[in-house]
């Protein structure tokens, strides 16, 4: 089979499975793999553009969606007027003081006379952290203060007003970019300090920032109202209240034969699809674009043999620092993209193994240093996380078929059939690395 | 005076205590993860579940002494049930090589890819520990609840702040001392430990002198075993036993072996303590010590607490970074591949 035929063949089973799906189960369950399979698909990108491009073991990939989340809340909530006269200006005047501390912190470390600089950077560090905790605790308290039932945070910049905000559903497609550009920063001040290191080091780091992350999220209230989530998020879709109450639509549904509530949410899971979809076929031309460029082929060069590629002058670590950022800027985006698909910011759902390592297994799967392969890897996988639960519970059933009804063994492996997915996914992982170790899809 | 001694109670019953029960509880989890590093050559992310599966043989093994009537005094029985786990943690890891692991060693596969590898085993084995035993909390400690309670310690000392002890720490810290001394006096004293540090610095060389590669690692995955389930027995005793969290232990455990020097036993302990004791000093409120040691108008108003507990993450990471930076290699002179 040449590459042409498998990779059609192979997206072909994709689209099999998923109309499949459509057919047998229904379509709101399709179109929800599918949207799901997109973002998924768009993480599996960044992921290979940092590992299958440059060879970076990047497993903070929890942290880079979990800050995408965070851009749709920043973007499309409106701002609370209330709390930020109550300590706005005080919770930025903190971060400011924050960020000027260590940014002179590392100056000093740079610029001061060698013999002073360990106490120099350590006054600094002391003296910027006394005063950041006396501004910026107070405001944040004050913040946190304010309606802790409804608000309790600053909110976003939706211009629309607490009262508006939902006709304003399209800016949260501006989140989008942000997630990335937020990531982007966090991969930034990881990649300075840890991207020297060796893989193993770079992978505990990362792996580090991702549940700092995680805890700045559930912690930080005055930001993100922690565990208290950010609910009812506005979307660039329409809703199907709405759509049920437009005449013309629900005219239109009768004419398929579609009675008007299936109808709409199928119409906007649809919507979902296209947005996605879009996005998802810019990266992956971009990615095209990449891989195929010379810079594309430089990072190859640089991944196969460091040594050689540093003898012909160029510079990896910059390099590196380069593709841990855009790969991290990908997977904000999709987690910005996945914020916006639930519509609710909910920091305790963040979790290593359905974010990071699920995302790797995708990789892996669909075949590392091949873009197409990132995607397919995505889907499959996606589909198999979301469909081996029923799996399951039909395999028990057949399994615990000869036990009588109420055994204590039957009801035990009837009530555990959520965790096969786990088992699921790291059998497949390790059954591709030892049959297919590059994957459905190979690096061409 | 004794507003000293009263700081200096609060001081070791919040901090030192726990501190240096979870320390001995990340060394002897740390040690594991060095030593696999050391004779294999790749960070097994499957470490923390490694002790799950095993915590769990001796969860099930308890239940079952404790069915048949068996207790063992004071002391909690899942020590008992030690031996059992121990055997089930055992055949786990000897079973997974054999299957996993051994393939890519025969092929010498670059150590990334066993990392990879070792992520898979992590899914399975996390799943299977939620399978069979479910992801809830377990508690499984019985026994006598304090070696020395609260008010039994106000009462013998007469002073106004209580120390409490744990039976749990203090085995744990009994546990590990016996079982790092054993351990260092098989990796310094017998020939198969001497194998071992051979194979760790020099593998060619190693081979060359007739080591059995092999058994090295054979003998490696009895004792990490071995650890694991140790370290996650403690763990389990002392706070208690949930799948999820000793999936998050590795990143403590991780950061305590590196920040020693990843391949170093000794470092590895090291490592541990450090991390416990800036995880548990970071996020403690140090209003109460001061409040004894300061004079009255000096009282300070806040909790003096550095940072949330929920944070504690930040701290192994943050240790992790500025190790890493100003010694890569470790406190300890660790591999620097």
């Amino acid at each position: 089979m040449t590459d042409r035929v498998r990779t059609v063949f192979l997206f072909g089973l994709v689209a099999v499975l998923i109309i499949g799906t459509g057919i047998s189960q229904s379509w709101n369950s399709a179109l929800g793999i599918l949207n799901m399979g997109l973002i998924s698909a768009i993480m599996a990108l960044g992921v290979n553009l940092q590992w299958g491009f440059a060879g970076l073991f990047n497993v903070g990939i929890m942290g880079m969606v979990a800050l995408g989340g965070l851009a749709v809340v920043l973007v499309s909530m409106p701002p609370v007027p209330d709390a930020w006269a109550a300590g706005g200006l005080g919770a930025v005047a903190g971060l400011c003081i924050g960020a000027a501390t260590i940014t002179l912190a590392i100056f000093a470390w740079s610029r001061a006379p060698k013999r002073w600089r360990g106490w120099t950077v350590a006054a600094i560090l002391i003296i910027g952290f006394v005063f950041y905790r006396m501004i910026f605790a107070p405001s944040t308290a004050a913040i946190e203060a304010v309606n802790p039932a409804g608000t309790g945070y600053l909110g976003g910049i939706n211009p629309g007003g607490a009262g508006n905000f939902k006709s304003w559903g399209w800016i949260t497609i501006l989140a989008w970019p942000l997630g990335g550009v937020l990531a982007a920063g966090a991969a930034w001040a990881i990649g300075k300090t840890a991207l020297g290191l060796r893989s193993d080091y770079l992978a505990i780091a990362t792996l580090g920032i991702a549940e700092i992350v995680i805890a700045v999220l559930k912690n930080e209230d005055w930001l993100t109202r922690g565990v208290k989530n950010v609910v009812g998020l506005p979307r660039p879709v329409p809703y199907e209240i709405d759509l049920q109450a437009d005449a013309s639509f629900v005219d239109r549904a009768a004419g398929l034969g579609l009675d008007p509530a299936t109808a709409s949410t199928l119409t906007v899971k649809i919507g979902y699809s296209l947005l996605f979809t879009a996005v998802l076929l810019i990266l992956l031309v971009l990615a095209q674009l990449a891989l195929k460029s010379p810079w594309g082929r430089m990072m190859r060069a640089i991944r196969d043999n460091e040594v050689s590629a540093r003898a012909m002058g160029k510079d990896v670590t910059a390099r590196h620092l380069q593709i841990f950022i855009l790969g991290s800027a990908i997977c904000g985006v999709a987690g910005a993209m996945l914020t916006t698909l639930e519509a609710q910011l909910t920091p305790a759902s963040y979790q290593p193994l359905r974010f990071t390592f699920l995302i790797w297994v995708m990789v892996i799967v669909g075949g590392s240093g091949n873009n197409l392969g990132a995607v397919l890897g995505g889907f499959i996988i996606w589909f198999l996380w979301v469909q081996v639960e029923p799996a399951g519970v039909w395999l028990m059933y057949i399994i615990t078929a000869g036990m009588p009804e109420g055994a204590p063994l039957r009801e035990h492996l009837l009530a555990s059939t959520q965790h096969m997915r786990l088992l699921t996914m790291g059998t497949i992982l390790l059954l591709v690395l030892r049959f297919a170790p590059r994957g459905l899809l190979p690096e061409r | 005076m004794i507003d000293f001694l009263n700081a200096l109670v609060v001081l070791a019953n919040f901090v030192l205590v726990p501190a240096i029960a979870y320390g001995s509880q990340l060394a002897l989890g740390a040690l594991g993860v060095t030593l696999i590093y050391g004779i294999l050559r790749f960070s097994n992310f499957a470490h923390g579940d490694t002790m799950a599966m095993g915590t769990m043989g001796v969860i099930f093994a308890t239940w079952w002494l404790q069915s048949l009537g068996v207790s063992f005094g004071p002391l909690p029985t899942a020590l008992l049930a030690l031996p059992f786990g121990i055997a089930f943690a055992i055949a786990l890891t000897l079973g997974t090589d054999r299957l996993v692991y051994r393939f890519y060693r025969a092929q010498r596969a670059k150590p990334v890819i066993l990392v990879i590898v070792s992520m898979g085993v992590m899914f399975i084995y996390n799943g299977l520990t939620r399978f069979i035993i479910g992801p809830g909390d377990q508690r499984f400690s019985d026994g006598e609840r304090f070696i020395i309670s609260a008010r039994e310690f106000k009462q013998m000392t007469g002073l106004r702040e209580g120390l409490a002890i744990k039976t749990t720490q203090g085995i744990t810290l009994v546990t590990a001392i016996i079982v790092v001394i054993v351990l260092f006096w098989f990796l310094n004293r017998t020939r198969t430990g001497k194998s071992m540090r051979a194979y760790s610095d020099n593998e060619d060389l190693a081979l060359l002198s007739g080591i059995s590669p092999e058994r090295v690692v054979m003998v490696t995955w009895l004792i990490v075993a071995a650890l694991a389930t140790i370290a996650g027995t403690l763990y389990g005793l002392d706070k208690s036993f949930k799948p999820f969290t000793y999936f998050q232990l590795l990143l403590p455990i991780f950061a305590a072996a590196i920040v020693g020097g990843l391949g170093n036993p000794l470092g590895a302990i090291a490592g541990g303590y450090l991390i416990a004791f800036s995880e548990v000093g970071i996020t403690y409120a140090w209003k109460k010590v001061l409040r004894y040691l300061l004079p009255e108008n000096l009282e300070p108003s806040t909790l003096m607490q550095l940072l949330g507990v929920e944070y504690k993450f930040a701290v192994s990471f943050a240790l992790l970074v500025v190790v890493l930076l100003f010694r890569p290699t470790g406190i300890f002179k660790g591999k620097s591949v």
